[in-house]
């Protein structure tokens, strides 16, 4: 092989030139997540009160951006899932099962933060409307998906059944979005992707998107990282297995 | 200490195994039961330990613990390697160390003798079968029991690991222990008597065979290796 | 150490390093406890009534899920031969492998009840009542469970079996406890009297499913 050919993007689905570049990015990543969480905790403490829930509107903050890379993390693990199936990429595998506590512990924010947001507007910890009931299966199907990650001993089944399960799974994510809009909830409306353009006001909005941002720059550091660990617990696994072997 | 047998009769799932098996070992002494596939051999075992029960004739052990029972002070290594995959190579020995009863479990020197302990802080999962055997075989090395049960102990090791097991034996042997083992082959051990169950080769001489049941004679067998035993005729009733 | 105490560490540490550890049981009783909700509808009053009954049963279920493995696991490796000749007496053996199954089954349940509560609107009164009484009770299904795993130990799928044999004897438990659970937060009937009564089943299933299960399992093993 002696013509150098320029990088494709496919070049890293080679483990070990993902590794590299996991090596180099992780470091940006995190200094970026580092310092829009700065600019976003800067903005938090500067936007207004709201006249009505007073400060505790400003946990939208966390359970938002919480709700939204829940819902990434599932689309991740879905087109991980394709990648299993379809192409049988080892690189897949190790994304979809890197993703899944990422994506559950987010969601699991959004959960948390929404309940002690909802208690005192309505009165109740937990209430089974559309869409915090869809919200908690996701986090349910997260579980699962990690259940079976941990219980199935071969690396490479777990990660077809995986894959099934995640596909199946991703029909949840329309049924959250929509949920507002197709039954009568006591969670509110979209405010911010719908057809007619954000509905907040821009003090609380630049905040908003601001730690999103922050947060998903943090969801990024994350998974890299927990994909370069599967990568080289995989490479442990191996090593172990040759060295029991050469000493039969 | 001497382990005796009269007339041991099997029974199991309706139909009788085996009836009449009588033997004796005393200390220093090893047994070779032989047979075909079927003949009871592992019933027999399994009728010593205490696992099967014993639906006729008497099992006697002289000296000895009078407060234990046979199993008690026994060792028995049957088919299955009794090891969890869950835990490391070092875990595994280490639980049943100190549960047969030894106090410290001074694991390093079994696992160097059945050379595994390089692979100590393995997950037990990584090993083959081989090394599984010569896991279970470091047990009987860590805790001191007078008296081994083995049932088929050289299936699944090499030659190397077969010829440190008749060493292992031998020297159980010399500590004045007492051992029965299930064999097909030889146990490399000369001086090893053998008790044949169900129909002996013939080239030994005229063996009759019970109706109902399998007569066993003791024999004594110096030093040469077996023949093979010739396909046994098929017999009616008792499979 | 001693023989029982390296069984109860063995035990201990199977049961957090195979099939998803403790937080299987848990993840199932979360499961479980989520699904009436979907089958009732979202009236929280119901819910709050019938809380402290549902959780139970979740409760119940999730303990059976690891009994069937408790000594199949054993029996079909050869493990459970060389505990028979072990010289710990096989009444302590099945004794110790039910505290173990307890720490990695039920005490997980007890610390995940009252998040689960939250779900089904319980107050905080009915959390703590309900804590409590499955902290009590819990010790009382898993050792009663051990009866039913050692009937069914050379069972292929004896997980059903075993459910259908452990669930009629749990039923005093069941009835104490969601009494006791309930009295905690209203009614005439005062807290002390289900609860203590549901003390003394968890005592006596302290000892009479150790020795029920170790006749079982001699019986089976011939």
């Amino acid at each position: 092989m002696t013509r150098k050919q320029p990088m494709a993007v496919i070049d890293f689905a080679n483990p070990s030139r993902f590794l590299n570049l996991a090596n180099r990015a992780i470091p940006w990543f995190g200094g970026a997540a580092v310092l829009a969480f700065a600019f976003g905790l800067n903005q938090t403490v500067v936007a207004p009160d709201d006249y009505q829930q007073g400060a505790t509107v400003k946990i939208m903050f966390l359970h938002v951006p919480g709700a939204w890379l829940g819902m990434v993390g599932w689309a991740v693990m879905t087109i991980a899932a394709l990648g299993t199936l379809v192409w049988r990429h080892p690189l897949a595998d190790v994304t979809a099962k890197a993703v899944a506590p990422i994506g559950a512990a987010f969601t699991l924010m959004c959960l948390v933060t929404g309940s002690l947001w909802g208690r005192p507007m309505w009165g109740a910890y937990w209430v089974w409307d559309a869409r915090l009931t869809s919200v908690l299966v996701l986090f349910l199907l997260y579980l699962g998906v990690i259940a079976v990650w941990r219980t199935v001993e071969d690396p490479a089944r777990a990660a077809r059944a995986a894959a099934i399960l995640t596909i199946v799974g991703a029909l949840d994510l329309p049924i959250i979005k929509f949920s507002v809009d197709w039954w009568n909830t006591l969670h509110q409306p979209a405010s911010v992707f719908r057809a007619g353009g954000p509905t907040i006001h821009p003090t609380i909005l630049t905040p908003l998107l601001v730690m999103t941002a922050a947060f998903t720059l943090l969801f990024v550091t994350l998974l890299l990282a927990a994909m370069r660990n599967e990568i080289l617990r995989r490479r442990v696994r191996t090593l172990r297995l040759m060295q029991a072997s050469a000493a039969a | 200490m001497r382990l005796t047998a009269s007339n041991l009769a099997c029974r199991r799932g309706g139909r009788d195994v085996f009836a009449d098996v009588s033997f004796s070992v005393g200390p220093g002494e090893a047994l070779a039961i032989r047979g075909r596939n079927g003949a009871g051999k592992s019933s027999l075992l399994r009728m010593v330990v205490g696992l099967v029960r014993i639906t006729g004739g008497r099992l006697a052990l002289e000296g000895g613990d009078p407060e234990l029972t046979i199993a008690e002070q026994a060792h028995y290594l049957g088919h299955q390697d009794a090891f969890k995959p869950s835990l490391l190579v070092r875990e595994n020995l280490q639980f049943w160390t100190h549960f047969l009863g030894a106090e410290a479990a001074e694991l390093s020197e079994p696992l160097a003798a059945v050379g595994l302990d390089t692979l100590a802080d393995l997950p037990a999962a990584y090993l083959s079968a081989g090394q599984r055997r010569r896991l279970s075989i470091a047990r009987l090395l860590a805790v001191e029991r007078p008296i081994w049960l083995l049932d088929e102990p050289a299936s699944t090791l090499d030659t190397a690991a077969q010829q440190s097991l008749a060493e292992f034996m031998a020297a159980h042997l010399g500590r004045g222990g007492v051992m029965l083992a299930a064999t097909h082959g030889a146990l490399g051990l000369p001086a090893a008597r053998e008790l044949w169950l169900g129909q002996a080769p013939s080239p030994l001489g005229g063996e009759s065979c019970g109706e109902d049941g399998e007569v066993a004679r003791e024999r004594r067998r110096p030093h040469q290796a077996l023949p093979p035993p010739p396909p046994a005729p098929p017999r009616k009733g008792v499979r | 150490m001693t023989a029982l105490g390296a069984l109860l560490v063995r035990d201990m540490r199977i049961a957090l390093r195979v099939g998803g550890g403790a937080l299987m049981g848990v993840l199932f009783f979360l499961v479980v406890a989520a699904m009436v909700p979907f089958a009732l509808g979202p009236d929280l009053a119901l819910l709050k009534r019938i809380g402290p009954a549902i959780l139970w049963l979740a409760a119940l279920l999730a303990s059976l899920l690891a009994l069937d493995r408790l000594f199949a696991a054993d029996h079909e490796d050869g493990s459970l031969d060389l505990i028979l000749m072990g010289r710990a007496p096989l009444e302590l053996v099945v004794a110790i492998k039910g505290v173990a199954h307890w720490l990695t089954t039920g005490l997980p349940l007890v610390i995940a009840a009252p998040i689960v509560g939250l779900f089904l609107n319980l107050d905080a009164l009915a959390e703590a009542a309900l804590a409590l009484t499955l902290l009590v009770g819990t010790p009382a299904l898993t050792f009663i469970g051990l009866i039913g795993a050692a009937i069914a130990v050379t069972l292929r799928r004896g997980g059903l079996l075993l459910a259908v044999l452990v669930l009629p004897l749990t039923v005093p438990v069941l009835i104490f406890g969601v009494a006791a659970a309930n009295a905690a937060v209203g009614g005439q009937v005062p807290f002390g009297t289900p609860f203590t009564v549901l003390c003394a089943l968890t005592l006596a299933s302290l000892v009479v499913g150790p020795f029920a299960a170790a006749a079982a399992l001699r019986q089976e093993m011939e």
